[in-house]
């Protein structure tokens, strides 16, 4: 094996060397693909594994942690749900469409390999500016490109996709993100793990045939772009969903026989992964012959067999003698379902063709014995520096800036967007996307149901990592907590730059850290997720990212909804006005897009009072008290005032705010742990508020006809819910046409 | 009275239908597998929304082949009642049952909202407990949901008084409006929005349980 040779599989001198240590001797040229793909960062975490460690991972309600395909909660009435996030990054840049529509697939498959019915998809999706000279028309095309790619595999499959997020910045021009975010559901008994068992048991190939597609996925969403990497198109993978529907009925079908010992997707790495991790996981070995792979091309030789990520394809051990009962159920969906291999009690991976010996490497050392890199970390960039500290004096007013921050990309609506998802699809959705601050399907089987939010903010982690990390987690807790949901467990989706220099895994630990913290403080453990580095083209490096999804529980029930309804009722600010400093206003929505700078750090989160907060909302939406909320997030009070008021009925509000702050600041300052809420019953929302310990000033009213905001009795601006309404809800199209 | 859903391999309303007539119509109601060459003994067939067959070529138009469509043909051929919805529809149109053809929404995405809807006859097993003109708010969600059929046919559907309902702000470029049409016979209906998305207060509508409530009607009479 030449150095080149090693090289060009992304493998260091040193990683060699312990290849060759583990095998006591050179590898062959298919045993280094498989440790390249097996060792790549995408599969091996092996510059996050140290940090993640750090990251809580158990919990009352936890059946399943980190380590399987996805994690597992217990929601109560003998059901489970499993869910994860994925990134699919780098393949969505190469080719939008089937890059994004196979990362759905994909998370997919990690959940009805659980054994649970996957019931809800989200997305937290990150795109380069839609407006730019020289990049907007590529931002735009990946924009519709994966959009339509989510749709359709999503709608196709059989699954609502429900919510999500998607801004817009120029560090994602030429590396988009795609995390993906799936829910399912099954009785407690019939989860299902990924780990093989029994020397002699069959090991049985189903689902799509093999191909030369996606050969070295793995290791390309472990290096960063250059200029060659429109070259690798062919890398990426091709989604059929309707296969995929198939397989999940049939998977699902034929694990109720009982004659399934273990199950795996065949996703990055495909059958590589899918033999080495189910024996490690099960303490076996597994042998396969290459010749039983149901293949598409032919004269594909083992490397390419073994490292192809041709989509849809599961792996699985059945009990020995009761392989028909596996047959009978795949025949019944039209699908190929071929014993390609044995379990043996080795715990060698070995790989055959024609029944000569390829590949024979310990399953164990593969799977598990990678490298682990602790990667050099500076301390981390934080805030920007002090001359950046002073904003440019005001250049527009409040009246102004709402309407331009409504029809900004990150504010507007994403209604273009989900419109084009079958979000509704199995009639679970309570509340779909842009009714609530957090998506909410029924458990129709147990009257519970689960509410689920992404949150992710480059902004705020590129001034800090930590507080931005710890800033997503609350947004994440609070979204639930505002439509009455209990926060129970989180999945978590880190997106980084390159970890080999040391300020971008700074980042990385810095986040890592904060998120840790803030998860174990609201008692969301991490239940799995994904890491996603070098994402960076031509040496630009994106704003750290990490995206959390959370999971909550409440009683299935009519949702609270963002709109007013009826005019008349006290509007509450539960959580007070806020505080913010010019440097903590140096990362909000308002710096972006009117001011066009970025500095200082980001909104400052005290854990306590968010705590407070959400504990009172929970309380007031179980007692039926409000009868709209809806969260401060990006843009702000005002920009959440409109949101409130641009609802079907049309009812906007009066307000008057009582504060020193400066006006600008006052109305758009991004300061955590708020909620808005219409009421009824001021008096019952006030005594709940200072029952918490927490401010609930009621700063106005809900009127017919308008919207104001007013400061001390000065008006800041006055505006007409149409006018709102046109600018809030038309932006997106306008930018995408 | 007793539905059967019929399930495609694709098919992903299945379970939605079945779930609005077994729980919220409170009717016994059992799944058909698609290669099945009888449909048992049923009052009422049920061809859900989904992909039939993936529908990589044109939407129905393999299931139109599919053995369980024979048996569907002579069901319907006998009088029973065959509703269609979403890509149940697009079958039933591929399948000859029911004249024009389902193209793609005029804008060229696929769409999911809440659409109003306006009844436009009384005089069909489907909808014969709603009101003329009363407008009902269901879903709707498809990529191919744009009505076409050339003017001759419309005038007759018309004439026939063969129009189930009309869009009340069209969303796919139908023509004429139309949102779900009846066989001559008035026993066969397709339609694009999805009825058995709005048939409890949860779901956010509950007003296609009219359909349902109508064929239950009908079904009792026979």
């Amino acid at each position: 094996m030449t150095p080149e040779m090693v090289a060009q599989h992304q493998l260091s001198p040193d990683e060699y060397q312990k290849i060759v240590s583990i095998l006591g001797r050179e590898p062959s040229y298919t045993e280094l693909g498989i440790f390249s793909v097996m060792w790549s960062e995408h599969c091996s975490y092996k510059s996050s594994r140290l940090h993640l460690k750090k990251l809580p991972t158990t919990g009352k309600l936890v059946v399943q942690g980190p380590g399987e395909n996805a994690g597992i909660i217990d929601i109560g009435g003998g059901y489970v749900i499993a869910f994860k996030i994925e990134s699919h990054n780098h393949p969505s840049f190469i080719e939008p469409f089937q890059g994004a529509a196979t990362g759905v697939g994909g998370i997919l498959r990690d959940i009805f390999t659980m054994g649970a019915r996957p019931i809800a998809v989200m997305d937290s999706l990150r795109f380069g500016r839609l407006d730019d000279p020289a990049t907007g028309a590529r931002n735009r095309r990946i924009l519709s490109g994966v959009v339509a790619g989510i749709a359709h595999y999503g709608n196709c499959f059989g699954v609502p996709t429900v919510g999500g997020e998607c801004l817009f910045e120029p560090c994602y021009d030429g590396n988009p993100l795609i995390n993906v975010f799936a829910l399912g559901v099954c009785r407690k008994e019939d989860v299902f793990y990924a780990k093989a068992a029994g020397a002699g048991n069959p090991v049985i190939y189903v689902g799509a045939r093999t191909g030369r597609d996606g050969i070295h996925g793995a290791s390309m969403a472990s290096a960063e772009f250059t200029e060659e990497s429109k070259q690798k198109r062919p890398n990426v993978h091709v989604g059929d969903p309707f296969m995929e529907k198939l397989l999940m009925e049939a998977c699902l079908e034929a694990m109720q026989t009982g004659a399934i010992v273990g199950i795996q997707d065949m996703g990055a790495a495909g059958l590589t992964c899918s033999t080495c991790e189910m024996g490690s996981r099960g303490g076996v070995g597994i042998e396969i012959e290459l010749d039983r792979v149901p293949q598409r091309e032919t004269g594909m030789t083992p490397y390419e067999t073994m490292l192809s990520e041709s989509q849809e394809r599961m792996l699985l051990v059945a009990e020995k003698g009761r392989e028909e009962e596996v047959y009978r159920v795949f025949r019944k969906w039209g699908l190929e379902a071929v014993e390609i291999g044995v379990v043996t009690s080795d715990g060698k991976m070995r790989v055959k063709e024609h029944g000569v010996t390829v590949a024979e490497i310990p399953a164990r050392e593969l799977a598990d014995e990678a490298p682990l890199y602790d990667r050099p970390h500076t301390k981390p960039f934080c805030g920007a520096g002090a001359s950046a500290c002073q904003p440019p004096g005001l250049p527009i007013t409040v009246q102004d800036a709402l309407p331009a921050l409504l029809a900004s990309p990150d504010s507007c609506s994403k209604r273009w967007i989900w419109e084009q998802y079958d979000y509704q699809v199995r009639t679970n959705t309570i509340a779909g996307p842009g009714r609530t601050d957090a998506a909410i399907i029924r458990i129709k089987e147990t009257g519970e149901s689960v509410a689920m939010s992404l949150d992710g903010n480059g902004r705020y982690c590129y001034l800090s990592p930590r507080e931005g990390a710890q800033l997503a987690v609350a947004e994440c807790c609070r979204n639930l907590s505002t439509v009455g949901a209990e926060p129970v467990a989180a999945t978590n989706c880190l997106n980084f730059g390159n970890p080999e220099r040391p300020e971008i895994m700074a980042q990385l630990v810095e986040a890592i850290e904060g998120m840790a913290d803030a998860c174990r403080f609201f008692d969301t453990p991490i239940t799995g997720g994904n890491v996603s580095l070098y994402n960076e083209t031509l040496g630009e490096g994106i704003y750290p990212t990490p995206v959390m999804g959370i999971v909550g529980l409440l009683k299935t029930a009519a949702p609270l909804t963002i709109p007013f309804k009826s005019p008349g009722r006290a509007v509450v600010l539960l959580g007070g006005i806020g505080v913010c400093d010019e440097t903590r206003f140096g990362g909000t929505g308002y710096a972006k897009e009117i001011l066009k700078q970025l500095w200082g750090l980001p909104p400052a989160l005290d854990l306590e009072r968010e705590k407070r907060v959400q504990s009172a909302i929970r309380e007031i939406v179980a007692a039926g008290l409000a009868e709209s909320a809806h969260d401060l997030a990006d843009g702000g009070l005002a920009v959440a005032l409109a949101e409130c008021s641009v609802g079907p009925a049309g009812i906007g509000a009066a307000i008057d705010l009582d504060s020193d702050l400066r006006p600008e600041v006052l109305a758009f300052h991004e300061g955590p742990s708020r909620i808005l809420i219409s009421t009824a019953y001021p008096g019952k929302v006030a005594a709940i508020a200072e029952q918490h310990g927490i401010g609930a000033p009621v700063v106005g009213v809900t009127i017919e006809k308008g919207m104001e905001i007013r400061q001390r009795a000065m008006t800041l601006g006055s505006w007409e819910i149409a006018t709102l309404r046109a600018v809030y809800t038309g932006a997106l199209e306008s930018y995408v046409r | 009275m007793k539905f059967g859903v019929i399930v495609f391999p694709g098919s992903n309303c299945d379970h939605d239908a079945f779930y609005a007539v077994g729980t919220n119509l409170g009717q016994p109601v059992e799944f058909i597998w698609h290669d099945s060459s009888t449909l048992g003994a049923v009052d009422a067939v049920i061809l859900p929304g989904g992909f039939a067959y993936g529908d990589y070529l044109r939407c129905g138009a393999i299931a139109k082949f599919s053995p369980v469509m024979k048996a569907v043909r002579r069901f319907a051929n006998d009088g029973g009642l065959v509703l269609g919805v979403c890509n149940g529809f697009q079958i039933l149109v591929e399948a000859g049952l029911l004249p024009g053809a389902l193209i793609r929404n005029r804008g060229l995405k696929f769409i999911c909202r809440e659409v109003r809807l306006r009844v436009e006859t009384t005089d069909s097993p489907f909808t014969s407990a709603a009101r003329k003109l009363q407008i009902l708010r269901l879903p709707i969600a498809h990529g191919e949901g744009c009505y076409f059929a050339d003017e001759r046919t419309l005038d007759e559907l018309e004439a026939e008084d063969r129009i189930a309902f009309r869009y009340h702000g069209n969303p796919n470029g139908s023509l004429r409006d139309i949102a779900g049409i009846l066989s001559r016979e008035r026993n066969v209906m397709g339609m694009m929005p999805h009825p058995e998305r709005a048939t409890e207060p949860l779901m956010g509508s509950s007003d296609g349980l009219t359909v349902f409530q109508s064929m239950l009607r009908a079904g009792v009479r026979v």
